[in-house]
């Protein structure tokens, strides 16, 4: 019996002292990730969405409260006119969440583009859809009244990379989410984009 | 024990070099060594994982009840590797995207449980603290080596500068992960070979 609890307190203990160490560390370096992920993930995601842009995105943005979570958006401007807005949604992948970079260009109801951020998906597989822009580049130019956005195996409009369905579905979610998010929150993120 | 610190430090480094003495982690071995610079980074995670954990566990090695022994060096592992993963993101964020799934990785890394039961559970502080150095450094060595011969044949670059000239046709199968079988085999057959005489 004694050796029972022994066991029990020091498991406790030791997850215990663990969680609060790893709590700290992730307090700590939360704002130098999110710099980082901005630098090298995100990034070049937005720079390949609103290609031919005439301001820089990744500085032109601004934080709105979505649902309780706070988002940043970046506004990319087209012929004078800020016209297209980027923010990130997540699908659940085969590996964890796949990060999705979604642009919507706001005046013609459309996707300016669609890029995968971070994901934890099978090399030469599920990867493929970071890599290979083919799958990606469905997405561009469809009208946002075509949501939700499905693979064709479920009866939608995208055609899934090929042995990584998991993957296109979860990427084909996100940027719906993405389309729901933009709906809902429509008059407020048009509202910040004539800041800019 | 008989033997002095710096024996127990530098054994890591020949006798019990991990990847060729002791045959383990070949996981991440084989998988991050396509370049010096994976090589060189994985093994510095793994290298402070394998410090850290030999330290808390010696030092707790009174403490820790032997039936749940293993549950607890675990844990204390792979709070290490969160730790390492976390500073990695917020200091090294290229090298963590190209190493990736194998950073938590290294939680089920045997040689990292391996020592924390082998040796550090049995040994004091500064002792376990030399052994971890000692194989951590060790294991960061032959991974870099191997990155190093990966590289040079299937790239002809070294640290990402272009060493063998434009005359030179890279062996890409090297990059492959077959390549990493065989590269490591006849790094294997060398040490042997040199160990014999």
């Amino acid at each position: 019996m004694r050796e029972m609890i022994k066991m029990v307190v020091v498991l406790t203990a030791l997850a215990a002292f663990s969680g609060g160490l790893l709590a700290a560390i992730r307090n700590g370096t939360q704002e130098q990730i999110e710099i980082q992920q901005l630098q090298f993930v995100k990034g070049p995601a937005i720079t390949q969405i609103m290609r031919g842009a005439s301001n820089d995105p990744i500085k032109d943005r601004f934080k709105l409260e979505f649902d309780e979570t706070e988002k940043s958006c970046f506004v990319g401007k087209f012929q004078g006119e800020p016209q297209a807005v980027a923010l990130e949604t997540y699908g659940k992948g085969y590996g964890g969440d796949v990060g999705v970079m979604v642009g919507i260009n706001v005046k013609k109801n459309s996707f300016q583009g669609v890029w995968v951020t971070t994901h934890g998906e099978t090399p030469g597989m599920g990867a493929k859809a970071k890599e290979d822009p083919a799958f990606v580049s469905q997405f561009k130019g469809l009208s946002l009244d075509q949501a939700p956005f499905k693979v064709t195996q479920d009866g939608g409009q995208i055609n899934a990379i090929g042995g990584a369905t998991i993957t296109s579905r979860a990427i084909s979610k996100a940027a719906s989410e993405a389309v729901s998010i933009y709906k809902d929150h429509e008059s407020k993120i048009k509202e910040q984009m004539k800041q800019f | 024990m008989a033997k002095t610190l710096a024996q127990e430090f530098t054994k890591g480094l020949w006798d019990e070099i991990p990847p060729f003495r002791l045959v383990l982690g070949l996981c991440p071995v084989l998988a991050v060594t396509k370049t010096v610079e994976n090589g060189l980074g994985m093994g510095m995670a793994t290298t402070f994982v394998l410090l850290c954990s030999n330290i808390l566990v010696s030092l707790l090695r009174n403490v820790i009840p032997s039936k749940v022994r293993i549950a607890c060096f675990i844990i204390i592992i792979a709070t290490f590797v969160t730790v390492v993963e976390l500073l990695m993101q917020a200091y090294a964020y290229p090298l963590f995207l190209k190493l990736g799934i194998f950073i938590p990785l290294i939680v089920v890394n045997c040689i990292v449980l391996g020592r924390s039961e082998a040796f550090a559970s049995k040994n004091k502080i500064v002792y376990s603290a030399a052994d971890g150095l000692g194989i951590g450094i060790g294991f960061t060595l032959s991974l870099a080596a191997l990155g190093g011969v990966r590289e040079l044949l299937g790239s002809g670059c070294l640290l990402g500068k272009d060493i063998m000239g434009p005359s030179f046709e890279p062996f890409t199968f090297m990059i492959e992960a077959p390549g990493a079988f065989v590269a490591l085999g006849l790094m294997l057959c060398v040490m042997n070979f040199i160990g014999k005489k």
